[in-house]
């Protein structure tokens, strides 16, 4: 059973139940969900973590739906790889590889959608949708055809046909909406009001962020039961940065980290930063759309939205709904925000697949690159213990690598290969 | 009659500008704040919009015109 109380405004604090909602009725904040810690802590533990399936689902007491009977693709429980080859190119000695893109659909977003449609079809929702230019629109199709429910996925009419491949192939009712990137964005909130669907990141969207806390929970198991000194994470709307963090705490309250004593969480459940969690928080952008990292480098309180403009589309949100709640993470955990150059982006994908055989996507590139900076500025120690969040396949963005391809070419015999390659040697 | 949630940003200079008191002259809007912070840099206000549906798309392509950045509220929803 999940062991929820409900859901919580994260700006007013009324409560209410626990149903498809994310917005306050009251003062228009977020909604959040609100646990029952008191009963979890009685149910969970290493060992019955330990039973559960290889998925997100060995959590299912800490997440916000029936885990008895989930829509479940296998997601989550990815490798966490020692990263000899990046670690020696980048000075680090005690770097970690979170690779999250052997997803079943290839991206993190299984671990969201997991969530958001187990939850969808609890509320009986026989339709789930979103509006998506790639990685989400393929969790959510593959997800629907494994639960019989139906998937409506709303694209731009200029999205790359490459791009939507991934999710037409489950035979998703696919709307191709001939409008600017806003448009989009407000045809489908008004969809969300007027349809009786489930859109995993509007009427879900407080079950559907939980799925990321289990990027922090693997890490910790993975780990020994034990927190990263620094954690660096790819960022959009800045949801998946605050869940791993709020994951690593829950965590420590619970009493689940090796060597923490189980505690409070005291007054506001998701805000809570148990002195056991040490992690620094290091959240990457691309500086075609880093609403977050400037808002943090120009000590602003707040994020002022930017029409994105960079070839990371996974991470192109330039109105972050979790943007100042991203903030708030930053500066608790004593880390940092950077906007990676666009011109690093490949370089980034390029050097993960060199040294560590990973093919990643844009947004790969993207941390790959911040993460280059944090180790060159000094701000990762060498021997520090650091785990980089590899959250999408290179598959899906072949086109921002394609110039990779440059072979030798030789007429089929041994003399002609012996002319080019390297003297014969 | 329909109603409408929505985020408007206000850049530095035009946070002086009374957008919202206009809106509710110009088109028969009603227009009800629920949340709001206005900072150095921007502001934000957050408000639900009551009237004619084609009256609020009028409504909001003005606010729009002015320079004030009109979105959904609860941020972008199209993710990547």
């Amino acid at each position: 059973m999940a062991f929820l109380n409900g859901l919580k405004c994260r700006e007013c604090g009324r409560e209410y139940p626990a149903e498809p909602l994310n917005v306050c009725e009251f003062c228009f904040g977020p909604l959040e969900v609100v646990y029952d810690y008191a009963t979890i802590s009685e149910v969970v533990s290493w060992d019955s973590i330990a039973k559960g399936p290889l998925s997100i689902w060995r959590y299912k007491d800490l997440l916000p739906a029936e885990g008895d009977d989930p829509v479940d693709i296998m997601a989550g429980f990815t490798p966490l790889l020692k990263a000899k080859g990046l670690g020696k190119t980048l000075g680090l000695n005690n770097l970690y590889i979170k690779n999250d893109s052997v997803n079943p659909s290839f991206s993190f977003k299984d671990r969201v959608v997991s969530v958001a449609a187990t939850k969808a079809l609890e509320f009986g929702y026989e339709t789930i949708a979103c509006a998506s230019t790639g990685n989400l629109a393929c969790s959510v199709a593959a997800h629907c055809a494994r639960a019989g429910v139906r998937a409506v996925v709303f694209i731009p009419s200029d999205l790359e046909k490459g791009k939507i491949i991934g999710a037409a192939i489950y035979n998703p009712v696919l709307v191709s909406v001939d409008g600017t990137y806003d448009e989009v964005n407000r045809l489908c909130s008004e969809l969300a009001d007027d349809y009786p669907w489930a859109f995993v990141n509007i009427n879900m969207r407080p079950y559907y962020a939980e799925g990321s806390k289990t990027l922090g929970y693997e890490v910790a198991e993975q780990l020994g039961w034990r927190v990263p000194d620094h954690v660096v994470v790819p960022s959009a709307s800045g949801a998946m940065f605050t869940k791993i963090w709020k994951g690593l705490n829950e965590l420590a309250c619970l009493g689940l980290l090796d060597g923490v004593e189980r505690s409070s969480f005291g007054v506001d459940q998701n805000t809570v930063h148990h002195p056991a969690v040490t992690t620094k928080m290091h959240m990457q952008q691309a500086e075609g759309c880093s609403p977050i990292a400037t808002a943090w480098n120009s000590n602003q309180s707040q994020v002022i939205p930017v029409r994105p403009d960079s070839l990371a589309k996974s991470l192109a949100i330039g109105n972050p709904a979790d943007g100042i709640y991203a903030l708030k993470v930053i500066e608790k955990s004593g880390g940092s925000a950077y906007a990676v150059p666009e011109s690093d982006i490949v370089d980034g994908i390029k050097l993960l697949a060199e040294t560590e055989g990973i093919f990643t996507e844009t947004a790969g590139g993207v941390t790959v690159s911040g993460l280059k900076h944090l180790a060159e500025s000094g701000a990762i120690k060498p021997d520090e213990l650091t785990v980089v969040y590899i959250t999408g396949n290179g598959l899906k963005t072949q086109e921002a690598v394609e110039h990779v391809v440059n072979p030798l070419s030789i007429k089929p015999s041994i003399r002609s290969f012996e002319e080019v390659f390297e003297g014969g040697k | 009659m329909g109603k409408q949630r929505v985020k408007f940003v206000f850049e530095e200079n035009l946070v002086k500008q009374p957008v919202i008191y206009l809106l509710g002259q110009k088109f028969k809007i009603v227009t009800n704040i629920r949340r709001a912070e206005v900072g150095e840099d921007m502001g934000w206000v957050v408000l639900e919009l009551d009237g004619d549906e084609p009256e609020i798309k009028r409504g909001l392509e003005w606010v729009s015109s002015t320079g004030v950045r009109v979105d959904p509220l609860g941020g972008d929803v199209i993710d990547g």
